[in-house]
């Protein structure tokens, strides 16, 4: 974020406002309005919501600073601002795509039944996602880290209640250990928060980045409130809300809830480390962090790879997905001055968390009808369905196939980036990391991909017909995934000259086969597979080679899965917590 | 020792005591008790912060006083927002505890053929 300190309301800065108003507007008026025009109110609320949000990103680059629309007319430090830069205007665009497909696939899911006024779980939900939609535009250009509290938590009061909207029990305490967990990062992000009014007497973004210095309790505050956003972003070991709470919620709500939620909280991880203190958190609070990652994409992947049910297991591979996101760290850390730069490598992490968004989102929409369709999600029981739905099927593969990284899909921009960022650094054991995490990407894809393809014991026959305009909605946002490579990021993040977003065939394709090779060994080697692998004659001859090999992997396996299961008791994830913000102290001490 | 040392320090003992509730305590209401416990040890930090702030002159530093007056907000729609999730587990299920079931974990232990 560029450097104002006198500030006044840019041209267009109503257009941020707009941005909040509109979803909050439109939730206060569906209560008023209730029964099933509250489908209606929030369905129109989409497109004017996109149409603010395509306003707010074509406004951004023609300023060539951020909109700015301070509340009031009041300049910080009294007043509050309101700042869209690059990273905003694209994070908020991308939320309305997500919203506005979420939104139709739901209208299926989530329609008031004919002969009844009102409805409580339909009525919940379209007020929900607009609630989600309004605390993210705030996450997203809030100016000042208590907005940004307040704009989190209103994020986790809307989310909370989405994943206990069929009312079941398991749900429920889903939802609570959710909520639970999230206070309790929200309250150790609150403690940061008064630690930084009271030393430098302001929470505005700017201000704090031209006053801030390194002294105990700035440090004590960054690493408070970058262990409490890790809680509410749930990366590893503090995920144990995120699997039952994520697998459990109804589709259209765990894809908002995987897609968008957890993306705030890791936006303001990169607020906050980025934009209000570059010079603070040095290089081994960065390593930390990344290694925090690489544990995520281990363990995530792995257990992962041992579910049995489908949505457990994009529910894990979201944990994997999160662990991603946070490699980009170490590489965003300027060797010579140890300050955290917007450069290529956090290009590269914000492409990751908007390809994740759109694919993320478009499988576990897939996934939702897949479910419908059968009737359950076993995976072992898939066999025959990319006969019945080969839409959902296509929607769920081209999602993955996006988040591995294959050309021109916006993660495969965000791992060239990221790739070439380690390169520079020269820390060639992030780029191991990197591509470690694409091959088991593909290895959890290709298990169910493997049984999804093989054909059924007996015709499927589906329970419910699978309305086609969900299928629609599940596969746009796939192949909106795969095609984010092709947009022109220039005006928002900063993408380095030499990497080109449509490489030539022959060299994508090479560095596409070793992702997918991988992934096979790993598939073979780590996956459930029940009776189905015996059905495919090459696997066969592979597993009678590496039979041994695969017996030292699926005791690894359990050993994982079970460390898993210790990690996600409520005391263990509690202590994690406090033992992640006590590292992040030390490690940012000793960077100094 | 001044006014601000001693209510800090009583801030900080709350905040302890609440992170030692949530975090050992197995009951979720006791849980939701011990949060609002470790936010008024905040909210009263955010009341030293204030105090330390009228070293100016003036009778204290207003900001800290808005900022608890909405944590305070924040406090109680996310207490009142468990309980009625506790409650609701209860009706449900007739427990009420956060240990995960078999059904969430769901079986990956098992061995695989």
């Amino acid at each position: 974020m560029p450097q104002h300190l006198s500030e006044a309301t840019t041209a267009g800065g109503f257009l941020l406002v707009l941005a909040v108003v509109l979803p909050v507007t439109a939730a206060l008026l569906a209560f008023v309005a209730g029964g099933r025009r509250v489908e209606w109110i929030a369905l129109g609320t989409m497109p004017l919501g996109l149409a603010i949000a395509v306003a707010i990103v074509v406004a951004v680059p023609q300023t060539g600073a951020p909109l700015v629309y301070l509340l009031g007319g009041w300049a910080p430090p009294l007043g509050v601002a309101l700042r869209a830069d690059g990273r905003s205007a694209v994070m908020m665009a991308i939320t309305a795509v997500v919203i506005g497909a979420i939104g139709v696939f739901a209208r299926a899911d989530f329609r008031t039944p004919a002969g009844s006024v009102e409805a409580r779980a339909p009525f919940a939900f379209w007020i929900l996602l607009l609630a989600i939609w309004a605390a993210l535009n705030m996450v997203f250009m809030g100016g000042d880290l208590f907005t940004l509290y307040v704009a989190l938590e209103l994020l986790t009061f809307a989310a909370v209640p989405l994943v206990s909207l069929d009312g079941r029990g398991e749900t429920l305490q889903a939802a609570l250990r959710y909520l639970l967990f999230a206070l309790l990062g929200s309250v150790l992000y609150l403690v940061g928060t008064v630690l930084l009014y009271g030393t430098y007497g302001t929470l505005d973004i700017v201000l704090l980045s031209h006053r801030v210095h390194a002294g105990p309790p700035t440090l004590v505050a960054a690493a408070l409130m970058t262990a409490g956003l890790l809680a509410k972003t749930a990366l590893f070991p503090l995920h144990l809300w995120l699997p039952p709470a994520h697998a459990g919620a109804p589709a259209a709500a765990s894809a908002a809830l995987s897609g968008l939620v957890v993306k705030g909280s890791f936006f303001l991880v990169v607020r906050l480390w980025f934009d209000v203190m570059p010079a603070l958190p040095g290089p081994t609070a960065a390593q930390l962090l990344a290694a925090l990652g690489a544990a995520a994409i281990v363990f995530g992947s792995v257990v992962a790879l041992r579910q049995k049910r489908l949505k457990l297991l994009i529910a894990y591979s979201t944990l994997a997905q999160i662990g991603y996101l946070f490699l980009m760290f170490p590489l965003a850390v300027d060797p010579g001055s140890a300050q955290f730069q917007s450069g290529g490598a956090l290009t590269g992490g914000m492409l990751q968390a908007i390809s994740h968004a759109t694919a993320k989102a478009g499988m576990f929409l897939a996934a939702g009808l897949i479910y419908a369709g059968l009737g359950h999600d076993r995976i072992a029981g898939l066999g025959g369905i990319a006969r019945a739905l080969p839409i959902s099927v296509l929607a769920f593969a081209l999602g993955g196939v996006s988040l591995i990284g294959l050309p021109p899909s916006g993660a495969y921009l965000a791992k060239a980036l990221l790739l070439q960022a380690a390169a520079e650094t020269q820390q060639w054991w992030w780029a191991v990391v990197i591509q470690t995490g694409g091959m088991f990407t593909c290895s959890y894809l290709l298990l169910v991909l493997g049984h999804a393809l093989a054909p059924a014991d007996k015709p499927v026959t589906l329970r419910v017909p699978v309305p086609r305009i969900g299928e629609a909605a599940a596969l746009a946002l796939a192949m909106c995934s795969l095609l984010l490579g092709l947009v022109p990021w220039d005006g928002y993040l900063s993408v380095p000259v030499g990497i080109p977003s449509n490489p030539p065939v022959l060299k994508a394709l090479a560095t596409a086969l070793w992702p997918i090779l991988g992934g096979i060994v790993l598939a073979i080697l780590l996956g459930r597979w029940g009776q189905g692998l015996a059905r495919i004659p090459v696997a066969e001859a592979v597993v009678a080679v590496v039979g041994s090999a695969r017996r030292i992997a699926l005791a690894l396996g359990r050993m994982l899965v079970r460390v898993d299961g210790t990690l996600r008791q409520w005391a263990a994830a509690g202590f994690s917590l406090l033992v992640v913000a006590i590292m992040f102290g030390a490690a940012m001490l000793a960077g100094r | 020792m001044g006014v601000a040392t001693v209510f800090g320090l009583c801030g900080a003992a709350a905040v302890g005591l609440g992170l030692y509730g949530v975090i050992v305590n197995p009951q979720p209401l006791r849980k939701i008790l011990a949060f609002n416990l470790l936010g008024s040890g905040v909210f009263l930090i955010f009341g030293v912060v204030a105090r330390r702030g009228a070293a100016a002159g003036f009778g204290g530093d207003p900001v800290p006083q808005a900022l608890v007056i909405t944590g305070v907000v924040v406090a109680f729609s996310a207490s009142a927002l468990a309980v009625a999730l506790l409650l609701r587990l209860f009706q449900e299920t007739g427990r009420a505890t956060l240990h995960a079931d078999a059904a969430t974990s769901a079986g990956a232990n098992e061995a695989d053929p």
